[in-house]
């Protein structure tokens, strides 16, 4: 297949934008959709959680002093769940293409922290400390896929 | 895969007409190297396994090799040049290079993770009070930073430019915008990576 190309240079946005008559779609209502911020929510929650994995981890093999990881775990927990609820009442939205990577990526980023479960058991990690672990390790798996998610479904048409 | 016809903007020959931009057919995640990730992480549980130091050492220096090299690599040399391509051309490489990208970081990600921490418990360094325990929680602090820069900010922009080029009139400003996110990501990676040479080779001398 060959098709023309639009005569667009790099760093020159202006232009390109202003070139709808050269086939390029001007696209400016994806851009300027006021959006809940589940990205910055998801990332949040990524973050604390990996501070708590930084600092389980500092600790093993002893046992850490598990208040501040239930702190970060149970932040984690509450920023993804907001990020969820604010996502869900988000209306027109690209549903289709959210699933679509969000499915995928999970099943990608299961099988990852599956992988870093495995190690943790093998290593005769148990308890309090593997529970809050796996807990981690459950909201990182859940955070990467809707981060990715939206980011790809915010620039997509509405489907109604 | 479709053919590219790039118009030559010093007007050398290329036949220049308005239409939208030619994106050649891409998969986003190629899966010919599926199989290929898989054997890799079979064998990264294998050696995670029998917990024999050899193996452990070549996933996590192999792995943690390749990830610095890459992030430096892309952060500092084809990202700023990326940057600076015409959009035709940025377009060609992105669809032929992030899709790779897709299924690379990610492995080598698993193994140099997996098989650092095996290779520091096997070592002893994992426990509080081994000299170099503070070398290896600091590496943890590096590794998280990466971590929330490459899947919060980098990776999903890679995604997201992706669909983007798959439209029948990809919007020049989206890729700009993800592109520029990238870069700006890879550049922070890059720069982490710098910490990640300092503390590894002070840990393995």
């Amino acid at each position: 297949m060959r098709e023309p190309v639009a005569a667009v240079r790099g760093g020159d946005q202006r232009r390109a934008l202003d070139g709808a008559t050269d086939g390029l779609s001007p696209g400016r209502s994806v851009l300027e959709r006021p959006l809940p911020p589940v990205s910055g929510l998801c990332v949040g929650s990524m973050a604390l959680v990996i501070v708590g994995g930084i600092w389980m981890a500092a600790h093993l093999p002893h046992r850490p002093p598990i208040g501040p990881a239930i702190g970060l775990l149970a932040s984690g927990v509450l920023l993804l769940g907001l990020a969820v609820l604010l996502l869900f009442r988000t209306a027109p939205f690209a549903w289709a293409q959210f699933f679509l990577v969000t499915r995928w990526a999970l099943a990608a980023y299961l099988v990852i922290a599956g992988l870093l479960e495995f190690v943790f058991v093998k290593d005769g990690t148990a308890g309090v400390t593997l529970g809050l672990l796996t807990g981690m390790l459950a909201v990182f798996a859940l955070d990467v896929p809707m981060i990715m998610g939206f980011t790809v479904a915010r620039y997509q048409e509405h489907q109604e | 895969m479709a053919d590219i016809v790039v118009t030559d903007p010093h007007g050398s020959g290329a036949v220049q007409a308005p239409g939208p931009p030619v994106v050649p057919a891409f998969q986003i995640v190629p899966l010919r190297g599926l199989p290929v990730v898989g054997l890799i992480l079979i064998g990264l549980v294998a050696t995670v396994v029998t917990g024999t130091k050899w193996p452990l050492d070549f996933y996590h220096v192999v792995g943690g090799g390749l990830w610095t090299g890459i992030d430096l690599f892309v952060g500092f040399v084809v990202g700023p040049i990326l940057g600076r391509l015409s959009v035709p051309a940025r377009i060609e490489f992105t669809t032929r290079f992030m899709p790779k990208m897709v299924l690379i970081m990610p492995t080598l990600v698993v193994c140099t993770l997996a098989g650092g921490w095996q290779l520091a418990r096997v070592s002893g360094t994992l426990v509080a009070g081994n000299p170099l325990h503070g070398w290896i929680v600091a590496s943890f602090i590096v590794v998280g930073v990466m971590a929330v820069v490459a899947l919060g900010f980098l990776e999903p922009a890679n995604i997201a430019v992706l669909f983007e080029l798959r439209k029948a009139r990809p919007n020049p400003e989206v890729v700009a915008r993800l592109m520029r996110r990238f870069v700006y990501a890879a550049g922070v990676t890059g720069a982490m990576q710098v910490a990640t040479l300092v503390i590894m080779t002070r840990v393995a001398s």
